[in-house]
């Protein structure tokens, strides 16, 4: 099991204290609310960029990406390819001026700019309550993983406390290491800590997929181990029954592309924010593009370990017998735990913790802890050490998912609610304390998600779906927004409320195959199965997405439109072009960047096909 | 801003760089390498960590000491492009 020394926990503490001290040494340039909750709008377009992309690696994508790609594959890659890297050109190119250039100080505001204050009241309730549930998730995952990983038994052993406590004690920690440094820093420290992040991550798991490929023998190795749809992004895509994840190809272009993945780069908050602290617009445009490169070297940080995991032959427990110079013979027994040997490759069993034999399904096969695929490659292949670095990497990246929504909390919640509904004109202050105890308030709130997180085990797969419909629709209403005049604010609204609905109703109607009806789908009366749940989340968001959009368009023609003076600067065909700067060359253009980007991401679909 | 991050991160990956091949040389040869298919993965890892922060750390301290000679208002953007 995990041997953690006293090197690991000393790169592990580095972390904190360095987490800590950036908190401290920037609190003296938190001066005004717009140093707190903006980062004063200056910082550089590459430490921007990185927090782009780190705002998001949080719980889900090192840990899930890792999973889905021990279970589907490199189509798992789609996710970037599709999913990521259009929208983030998009968001860069089109509509980073709109959000830039319109002084907003959140997506809520915007939208109050753009269309009127109900549209803005919505979408900032229903943001607020998403951050603060999914930085709860986030903590909770963390704490399951270190639960898992047993971390911290040996300290607590060492202590002599109850190991129950391991709980409690790693979500009171991260809550606190969190709150601290926002506390004292604000944005400007989300944001540094979330660069951070990207190293570490960068660190720790570079070696990891570097031992794990010489292990398996070098890509023709992983070839060889793993089945051959595993190995391709695109093959078989073109019926939902012939690729891994059960999704045809115009589920997933649409479905993934242009509306759940454009629905999240371009207008959540949580990765908006670190964009429009950024210095001027050139910079605010390029935000989304620099932190596109990396994103599309990420399949092979995060989804191959996962892939490698299951490629990779399954340890058992082995006894190996040497004969000491001495004469002495010498037992060394490797012990590899049941769920490990149940399992296949490094990704191990589900066990029924009442009889303590593997779960299967209706096949007679084991069901896999695909969760589990990179936390166990990183036990299985690093040493003392380097675990640490790894583990810390893990840690980092869970704190500052949830950091980055506690930022997006505490602004939405001031700017958004305190300041337009409560109390309207206080001074600066004034809105910096509260958003300092939004900050406390949220990080609370998410401490009870966490602990309701245990009591009812659906909660999070509820919580998961109710984002869901409310996120598939969004994208419309900004796209509308931005390159229609002629949309207005009640439009905006009920089509808001129309696509939430629709999305809901197609959950109620559709159900993936193999699935019982309830919070899976289904549960007004099945019409339609899909080959996958993934297969049925594209859809809603589509359903969504078009209903939204026809809604809008419809209402719009019905409703009277703003004045053309009122939308210079928030619609794109009234705004004029931004001067280019003096003496800038051809290739530091944006555009210049957004097509190198786009080049590079069509050669690596390419290569994986 | 004032606090560049490449100072403190570069300082981070420094002193871990420094712990890991450290660590890695005084156990150099030891029985945990088997995890890691006879690499010393301390001592290697820990040489590029120390590399990078190193670098990191120069850069931020010499992009500070060129900002404090400038007048303070317009700042320099051609640094900006070098991060990347």
């Amino acid at each position: 099991m995990l041997n953690l020394t006293s090197v690991d926990w000393l790169i592990m503490l580095l972390y904190f204290v360095f987490v800590l001290g950036i908190g401290f040494a920037l609190k003296r340039y938190m001066k005004t609310s717009k140093d707190f909750f903006q980062a004063g709008r200056a910082l550089p377009a590459w430490i921007c960029g990185l927090a782009f992309i780190s705002a998001n690696l949080g719980a889900q994508e090192v840990i899930g990406m890792g999973a889905s790609g021990a279970k589907y594959g490199l189509e798992t890659a789609h996710f970037y390819g599709i999913g990521a890297i259009p929208a983030m050109i998009f968001v860069g190119i089109f509509m980073m001026p709109f959000y830039y250039g319109s002084k907003a100080r959140s997506v809520p505001e915007f939208l109050r700019m753009r269309f009127d204050e109900k549209t803005r009241a919505l979408n900032a309730c229903s943001f607020a309550v998403m951050t603060v549930f999914s930085s709860g998730i986030s903590m909770y995952a963390m704490a399951r993983l270190i639960q898992a990983l047993h971390v911290f038994d040996g300290l607590f052993r060492a202590l002599g406390w109850a190991p129950e406590g391991i709980f409690t004690f790693s979500i009171v920690l991260s809550a606190v290491i969190v709150l601290a440094y926002i506390f004292l820093g604000g944005l400007t420290s989300a944001i540094y800590n979330e660069v951070l992040q990207f190293f570490l991550i960068i660190a720790g798991f570079f070696p990891l997929v570097y031992l794990g490929l010489k292990n398996i023998g070098g890509w023709e190795g992983l070839k060889a181990s793993v089945p051959m749809q595993y190995m391709h992004e695109w093959k078989g895509v073109a019926h939902a029954s012939t690729n891994p994840m059960g999704i045809e190809i115009i589920g997933l272009g649409m479905g993934l592309g242009f509306v759940l993945g454009s629905g999240y780069w371009c207008t959540d908050f949580l990765v908006i924010q670190t964009a429009m602290a950024s210095k001027d617009m050139e910079s605010a445009r390029k935000v989304p593009l620099i932190a596109a490169v990396p994103k599309m070297l990420f399949p092979f940080l995060v989804i191959l370990p996962g892939l490698l995991a299951i490629g990779l032959p399954t340890p058992h427990t082995t006894t190996v017998i040497t004969r000491g110079a001495d004469g002495a013979i010498y037992h060394s027994i490797n012990v590899v735990s049941p769920q490990v040997e149940q399992g296949k490759g490094l990704v191990p069993a589900k066990i029924n913790p009442v009889t303590g034999k593997a779960m299967l399904d209706t096949n007679g096969d084991p069901l896999l802890d695909y969760d589990m695929a990179t936390p166990n490659m990183l036990l299985h292949f690093f040493p003392t050490g380097i675990l640490g670095l790894g583990l810390t990497a893990l840690l980092a990246s869970f704190m500052s998912g949830m950091a980055g929504n506690v930022t997006a909390f505490n602004t939405v919640f001031t700017y958004d609610l305190y300041q337009s509904y409560i109390h309207k004109n206080g001074s600066d202050r004034h809105y910096m304390a509260v958003g300092r105890w939004a900050t406390v308030g949220g990080i609370l709130l998410s401490i009870g998600t966490a602990y309701a997180a245990i009591n009812f085990n659906n909660i999070m797969d509820t919580l998961q779906l109710v984002f869901s419909f409310v996120n598939a629709p969004l994208f419309a209403t900004f796209l509308l927004g931005m390159f229609w005049k002629r949309a207005t604010g009640h439009a905006a609204f009920t089509g808001l409320i129309a696509g939430t609905a629709t999305a809901m109703i197609h959950h109620g109607l559709t159900l993936p195959m193999l699935a019982h009806p309830g919070i899976h789908g289904g549960w007004i009366t099945v019409v339609h199965t899909y080959h996958s749940d993934m297969a049925q989340n594209f859809w809603t968001a589509i359903w969504a997405f078009s209903a939204n959009f026809v809604v809008t368009v419809i209402v719009s023609y019905c409703t009277k439109a703003r004045p053309e003076s009122e939308l210079v600067g928030l619609v794109h065909s009234l705004t004029p072009k931004p001067k280019r700067p003096e003496n800038e060359l051809w290739w530091q253009r944006p555009e210049t960047l957004a097509l190198a980007v786009l080049v590079g991401a069509i050669a690596l679909n390419i290569f994986f096909y | 801003m004032s606090l560049d991050l490449r100072i403190p991160m570069g300082l981070m990956f420094t002193l871990v760089g420094v712990i890991l091949s450290v660590f890695g040389l005084a156990t150099n040869g030891s029985a945990i390498y088997a995890a890691s298919l006879g690499i010393n993965a301390n001592l290697w890892w820990g040489l590029v960590l120390l590399v990078f922060g190193l670098t990191m750390f120069l850069m931020g301290r010499r992009s500070q000491a060129r900002l404090a000679k400038l007048p303070p208002e317009p700042v320099d953007t051609s640094e900006v492009r070098r991060g990347h």
